[in-house]
């Protein structure tokens, strides 16, 4: 009996729902770290439409970065509705040219929504800004940190409360940390920087370093030819060949985290993204810092942008407007952080009680915040997809040793710079 | 009135034969002449020019130099082992369904779990190859970080995959010849080992046809595996042709360029298919 009347009541509800003439907000989004974060996702838009009834929220998950703009476009094509979407922050070129999204500017007429256009750190804007006007608001952003294995630092003599600041200490640092057993086989490796699956983006913090960025902010130079852009590439390359402190060859994304806890290498670089995650599963105290720099510090930031699609009623644009503000409000903005280890949007969070006193307990949370003075746009161009792969190869080339690294880096800008003179 | 007949009944397999089988591959090829369309630059008539493109695409002919050594890699072992493991499996012994069972559990499994399991065997160091490696002394080797071995390492998957799945249609040809033939052999004195290279081979050829098609079709269409352990990497060493497809059309989004990328992998099908069917098969069937 229970169970049918519990369908009955269902459906009632389901009858009862589009009487009240609800605006209804359907938002795809990516998850490309660990944890269970569907689950915050889905609790934060119920929480929303508890405080805003009349607006029903549908988050719906749709797996990484790639997929997730696959899986908007596809429905925004075959008519289905999507008002806003979570996609990733540098999808902007392309989703201008496909002529699918809406400047924000456009519903945020309001003096307080002018202002909160404003609100956010400016290098969390960058990605999000075409033509003096705001595409994307910031919502799960990272950038790139280093974490380091405190009792490793320890037993090879290290201060063991002390990171590395610049390349030539790290490649010092890294090669004491380098543990072989007897027969000379390496038990622990000094530091691993990985090159799978977002090549680009951990190559563009070594480019920062170095002196530059990679890409113009019009979208349409790159810049992978320049000699210390080369230097850049060639002192990655140099960690595995030559210093012998990472394995040579590439290194793996997806188990970077799990050779880090395991204890298999002292330092690695990482999104902030995973910091809850590796927080929850090393067995050792660990620390997070700053990238080391070269001739200045640098990381590129990252991650997932709200963008407003065009296809929208003004009640829905309303709604999104007011979802999306709700979303990244200094309290929510502190609740993701925490929950994730992504960096809180917006200044005023890391003032909120809950973050200042997360921070204390845990001063890591608050290094990619410190580090945003430093930061810099992630790639992205037109012809994103091409141009960004076209890097990849050519890192993947030089770190596996097929080519030099001013080899790769040069064909690599002679075909970028093919594809992005239309553009110009 | 007959024949109208006739027509409704072929009716149902014949909209879904051309709504998803010809339909879209006669789009393909018309779209494959025109440039890819973008909001703001229609799409316009270009002829040849992306066959043009595609000859001179490097990357094309890596990933097509790779696909031919991933099929003559896959294909041959896959299918002797799956022969051989039919014939053990076809004998009575002990915890025989057991046997089965474990030869046919990875076909179950989905790619993407498999590909998910096999990523943490070749992890440097903490990876289960590596760990079983130390034992022995060896030392750690970054299997999908080389693009060296990059490609060995996803065709075991892909035999350990695939032999499984093979097996199955061989163990129900084995188990469909009639058991007069080993009785006559062993009258006859023929060892196990000539009793196979003469009748029981030959007569399997028929099933030794059909699963090197589908073999020779998955070795071009498996690619889920690309997804979790590489990405096609490093540069392209392990990437396939579909693979490269699914980029071109979803992460570049040059849809025209994928559809001229299809067209040739739907030509490189159906030839080997032809060739397969019209060569082979007048030397399959045991007389």
């Amino acid at each position: 009996m229970r169970p049918l009347l519990a369908l009955l009541l269902a459906g009632l509800l389901a009858a009862a729902a589009p009487a009240r003439a609800d605006t209804e907000l359907t938002f795809y989004y990516p998850i490309a770290v660990g944890g269970p974060l569907t689950k915050v996702i889905d609790g934060l838009a119920r929480d929303f439409e508890k405080e805003h009834p009349g607006i029903k929220v549908n988050p719906i998950y749709a797996g990484n970065y790639d997929d997730a703009r696959i899986k908007a476009l596809a429905a925004l094509k075959a008519g289905q509705p999507a008002q806003i979407s979570v996609l990733y922050s540098i999808d902007l070129y392309e989703l201008l040219e496909q002529g699918v999204i809406l400047p924000w500017d456009d519903v945020a007429t309001a003096a307080d929504e002018k202002a909160w256009l404003k609100a956010f750190y400016p290098s969390l804007m960058m990605n999000g800004i075409y033509k003096g006007k705001v595409y994307g608001i910031p919502f799960q952003r990272s950038t790139i940190v280093m974490y380091w294995n405190k009792d490793a630092f320890k037993e090879a003599g290290l201060d063991p409360d002390k990171a590395p600041a610049n390349w030539n200490e790290m490649a010092q640092m890294a090669a004491k940390l380098v543990k072989k057993d007897a027969r000379g086989n390496v038990q622990r490796w000094g530091v691993m920087v990985p090159s799978t699956g977002y090549p680009y983006w951990m190559f563009q913090a070594f480019a920062r370093q170095n002196g530059h960025d990679l890409m113009n902010p019009e979208g349409n130079r790159t810049n992978y030819g320049h000699p210390d852009v080369i230097a850049a590439l060639q002192y990655w390359r140099d960690l595995g060949a030559k210093h012998k402190v990472m394995p040579q060859g590439t290194v793996e994304w997806g188990t970077l985290r799990q050779e880090f806890t395991e204890g298999k290498t002292a330092m690695m670089w990482h999104t902030t993204g995973n910091l809850t995650a590796v927080k929850n599963t090393a067995k050792f105290p660990f620390g997070v810092a700053m990238l080391p720099a070269s001739k200045q510090r640098g990381s590129p930031t990252g991650g997932g942008n709200f963008y407003l699609f065009k296809k929208t009623t003004p009640e829905e644009r309303k709604a999104s407007l007011a979802f999306v503000k709700w979303m990244t409000t200094p309290e929510r903005a502190a609740d993701w952080s925490i929950a994730t280890g992504y960096v809180a949007v917006r200044p005023e969070a890391y003032e909120t009680p809950k973050l200042k006193e997360y921070a204390a307990g845990f001063p890591q949370a608050v290094v990619a915040r410190d580090q945003f003075k430093y930061a810099t746009a992630e790639l992205a161009t037109f012809q994103t997809g091409r141009v960004r792969k076209l890097l990849d190869d050519a890192i993947q080339a030089a770190l596996t040793g097929q080519k030099t690294p001013a080899a790769a880096l040069k064909a690599a800008q002679g075909e970028a710079e093919r594809l992005l003179k239309p553009y110009r | 009135m007959k024949h109208v007949y006739g027509w409704l009944l072929l009716t149902p397999a014949a909209i879904l034969l051309v709504g998803f089988t010809h339909y879209p591959a006669a789009a393909t090829l018309f779209d494959s002449l025109f440039s890819t369309g973008t909001g703001v630059r229609p799409s316009r008539f270009v002829g040849l020019a992306n066959y043009a493109a595609l000859t001179d695409d490097p990357i094309f002919w890596q990933v097509l130099g790779n696909n031919a050594w991933f099929a003559l890699g896959t294909i041959p072992s896959s299918m002797a082992i799956a022969m051989l493991m039919a014939i053990w499996v076809n004998d009575r012994l002990p915890g025989r369904a057991l046997a089965r069972m474990a030869y046919f559990t990875p076909t179950v499994l989905p790619m993407i779990a498999v590909a998910n399991l096999w990523l943490f065997f070749y992890t440097p160091q903490i990876g289960l190859l590596d760990q079983i490696g130390a034992l022995f002394g060896a030392a750690s080797h970054n299997w999908l970080g080389d693009p060296d071995t990059v490609l060995a390492c996803t065709m075991v998957m892909v035999i350990w995959k695939e032999a499984g799945f093979f097996m199955i249609f061989y163990l129900a040809a084995l188990q469909s010849l009639p058991p007069e033939l080993e009785e006559a052999a062993k009258i006859e004195g023929a060892s196990r080992w000539y009793f196979f290279r003469r009748v029981t081979f030959p007569l399997l050829m028929p099933t030794t046809l059909f699963v090197m098609v589908n073999a020779t079709i998955n070795s071009f269409k498996l690619v889920d595996h690309l997804f979790i352990l590489t990405k096609g990497g490093p540069d392209n060493a392990s990437s396939l042709l579909l693979y490269y497809i699914y980029q071109v059309a979803f992460s570049f989004f040059d849809t025209s360029y994928a559809s001229t990328l299809t067209v040739v992998l739907l030509v490189l099908l159906a030839s080997l298919a032809v060739v397969q069917f019209q060569l082979v098969e007048r030397r399959v069937h045991y007389r």
